[in-house]
């Protein structure tokens, strides 16, 4: 907000000690600066009231109801995915809760799977083998030139008449036709099925004992990084710290008599019934945002690698890292400066553009509130809850990684 | 920053005139849409019979003509309507922003929308009921078989409503699969995603007609709801509100006295007083209303009585061939029922 064009009244040099007029501070710079800030301030305030009061206005000479209070009314409508008790005597309220897990957790196991799958192809697309390296870039042409709404639908119709209908009634005899996976997994037309964990008396010593792993790997890691500055030598962390974690609370299991038990699903009426379902709307969308957004990242990942100075690499090699480590050590810490932020803004888009899901009925936020719009007719409030959520899960989304950047930015010396 | 302040006061400015102007005046319906030259009106994306352009993209069905007989009865002209596809979810938005005069999109009456959605519906041209339809091969006969079974269903509908409490009085549980669009409620059933899908009856029986294998579905015997297909406009502009209800009055009046699009030249010579009303061959019954005397006449050159609309669109003339059953005349036993013109 500097005013370079316009120039501040130097007092003259009279001798005279300089007596100033009201008018004088009037044509001092940063005085009118201050005035104008105040003026612009009451200027918007004066609009949003504006905006506010001319749509309550509106509203009642339309007869539109207004304000919050419809959160408190029963929703009467279902949801087919929810993480929280609900049901269609729950509030709308609750119901817009739903809508609000349901877009958290998709997000959430979106940005894991999209960061793994961005780095993987970003990384392919820089591999010396050249088929690899063609396979990546044909990908990332074709993914990232599509429109997200169509891959989810492609994802969606094209996947869901691959598969199987749950069962089959040929002359009353009922047989299942799923697909049989391992680990007593069946895939049909209504989801992926898994076996239900049900734990019994005994089951928390399973996750005491990884609890103990986990905290003996860290410690062992600063050991071992101790050890290698004073002497030099390293120590398989990852190799022994995934086997503490995975080792210790399966011997846990074992030793308390296998308190965890599994429910399988059985065949019902229509379906299978019991153990845990994946909707296949939900995998609809989530590989959508996962593809999409993976093609993205490999992108930003490939500039960040390709970004970092080959002296670094070549002195990284000189001084006989293998290729692995040369990419772990040196180049990836370093290329991460340069990575995070535009990483960032596609984890802010992957969470906004889940609001797609509602299209192949994946039950998100903005459908959620979109139904509650619908049976309440409360747009402006419900539009007002959607972009304060989305606005807030954004703010922490880019907090935590500028946290994150300063972090890694230290890496750097 | 002076052009921000600028613009800022300009929009505070604007914003204010804006609001005062908006409250001033109600604003009339009737001469927006006469200035505009077409009536613009809210339909579905396509719903057989109901509302759905052709092979041409002229668009047909009930509520199309509905829309077709107010444009008529007002330009004398059927073509002057621009017809805009809403969702179920879209639809009551785009009223009450005044994005279309009028909505006739198989939408069904209820209180909550008569009131808090600021709307008002102008009389029932469809009686309908919710139901089900099921693949043959499940075996299902009847509704209250479907304990744990998924349920395709469209987003921002009453059927959503119905259906959840359906299943919570009958204490039945089951899958609802919830979409925002028709086009996917029916792909979804038909890759079978779900074992039933649910609407009104009348949509079932337009939707059947898009399966792969029509025949391979049926529509259960149970009725669960009432559903008053209704247009609607927006509140607060009563001499809409009676053109637009009196369209269908009209229809209805004109079937009752047998006066059709074939007859209705011979039928102005009529010496019957009731017709000669209707026709505006006697009284300012049409300029009372804010239209011209002949509205009735114009209606009826455009689309027919509303019979004759019922019959083409989704009666015995359509593919649909449902039964006009709560949709006679009441004096055929059915619920039609119009108060007379005079
Ligand atoms: N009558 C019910 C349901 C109306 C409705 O939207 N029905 C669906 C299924 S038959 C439909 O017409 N969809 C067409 C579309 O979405 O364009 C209501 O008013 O809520």
């Amino acid at each position: 907000m500097t005013m370079t064009t316009e120039q501040t009244p130097r007092p003259r040099s009279t001798g005279e000690t300089p007596r100033r007029s009201l008018s004088s501070y009037i044509y001092q710079r940063e005085t009118r600066e201050i005035i104008f800030q105040v003026i612009l301030v009451v200027a918007i305030v004066a609009l949003f009231y504006m905006i506010i009061s001319n749509a309550t206005a509106n509203l009642r000479a339309r007869n539109i109801a207004s304000g919050f209070g419809f959160l408190g009314n029963v929703a009467g409508f279902d949801i087919s995915q929810s993480w929280i008790s609900y049901s269609n005597v729950s509030t709308y309220g609750r119901a817009f809760m739903v809508g609000l897990w349901n877009t958290v957790i998709l997000a959430a196991i979106g940005i894991f799977f999209t960061t793994i799958l961005g780095f993987t192809v970003g990384i392919a697309r820089l591999s010396s083998n050249w088929l690899i390296a063609k396979i990546a870039t044909i990908y990332v042409e074709v993914v990232r030139n599509c429109p997200l709404l169509l891959q989810m639908f492609l994802w969606y119709f094209a996947v869901l008449k691959q598969l199987p209908e749950p069962l089959s009634r040929v002359d009353g005899v009922v047989k299942s036709t799923s697909y049989a996976l391992p680990g007593g997994m069946l895939l049909n037309t209504r989801g992926l099925f898994t076996p239900k964990p049900e734990w019994l008396p005994g089951a928390e010593f399973i996750l005491y004992a990884l609890i103990v792993a986990i905290i003996g790997t860290v410690l062992m890691a600063r050991w071992a990084k101790a050890r290698q500055m004073a002497t030099g030598q390293p120590f398989p962390v990852f190799l022994t710290g995934a086997a503490a974690i995975i080792g210790l609370p399966l011997l846990t299991y074992f030793i308390m008599g296998r308190p965890v038990q599994f429910e399988y699903p059985e065949l019902g009426r229509f379906n299978l019934s019991g153990g845990f379902v994946m909707l296949p709307e939900f995998v609809a969308v989530l590989l959508g945002l996962v593809f999409y957004t993976a093609s993205y990242i490999a992108e930003i990942v490939r500039a960040g690698i390709v970004g970092v100075s080959k002296g670094q690499k070549e002195a990284a090699m000189a001084i006989g890292l293998s290729k692995g480590q040369t990419l772990r050590l040196v180049v990836v810490p370093q290329a991460m400066r340069i990575i995070i932020p535009p990483l960032t803004s596609n984890y802010l888009n992957l969470t906004k553009n889940s609001s797609l899901g509602g299209a192949v009925g994946y039950p998100d936020m903005t459908q959620v509130a979109g139904t509650i719009n619908n049976q309440t007719g409360q747009a402006i409030e419900t539009i007002l809850m959607l972009m304060g959520v989305y606005l807030t899960i954004s703010l922490l989304t880019s907090a935590f990684m500028n946290w994150f950047n300063k972090r890694m930015a230290l890496v750097e010396r | 920053m002076k052009h921000l302040v600028k613009l800022g006061l300009a929009a505070a400015l604007a914003v204010a005139s804006a609001s005062s102007a908006a409250l001033a005046q109600a604003p009339k319906t009737l001469d927006a849409v006469k200035a505009r030259g077409t009536l613009s009106c809210g339909v579905g994306t396509g719903l057989a019979g109901f509302g759905q352009p052709d092979d041409k993209g002229a668009w047909t069905g009930l509520d199309v003509e509905f829309c077709r007989a107010l444009a008529a009865a007002i330009f004398n002209d059927p073509q002057k309507v621009s017809f805009k596809p809403l969702s179920a979810k879209e639809r009551f938005t785009a009223l009450q922003s005044g994005e279309i005069d009028v909505l006739a999109r198989n939408s069904t009456w209820t209180i909550s929308r008569d009131s808090s959605l600021g709307l008002a519906f102008v009389a029932t041209n469809y009686y309908d009921g919710q139901g089900f339809m099921v693949k043959k091969s499940l075996g299902v006969k009847s509704a209250k078989e479907l304990k744990g079974a998924s349920v395709c269903v469209q987003t921002g509908t009453t059927t959503e409503l119905n259906l959840a409490d359906f299943f919570r009085t009958n204490k039945l549980e089951y899958k609802p699969v919830v979409f925002e669009k028709n086009d996917e409620v029916v792909a979804a059933y038909d890759a079978g995603r779900c074992d039933s899908m649910t609407t009104d009856a009348s949509g079932l029986y337009a939707e059947r007609l898009r399966m792969k294998n029509p025949d391979e579905n049926i529509v259960l015997p149970e009725i669960i709801s009432k559903e008053p297909l209704a247009p609607a406009v927006r509140q607060g502009d009563s001499q809409w509100f009676t053109i637009v209800r009196w369209v269908h009055f009209a229809m209805l009046n004109a079937e009752e006295l047998g006066v059709t699009q074939k007859n209705v030249d011979e039928m102005l010579a009529s010496t019957n007083p009731d017709i000669k009303r209707m026709l505006g061959k006697e009284g300012d019954f049409g300029k009372g209303i804010g239209l011209e005397n002949d509205w009735v006449v114009r209606i009826i050159k455009a689309v027919g009585n509303y019979g004759e609309s019922y019959e083409r669109n989704v009666g015995s003339g359509s593919r649909l061939k449902i039964d006009r059953g709560l949709n006679k005349q009441w004096s055929q036993g059915g619920l039609q029922y119009a108060p007379p013109i005079r």
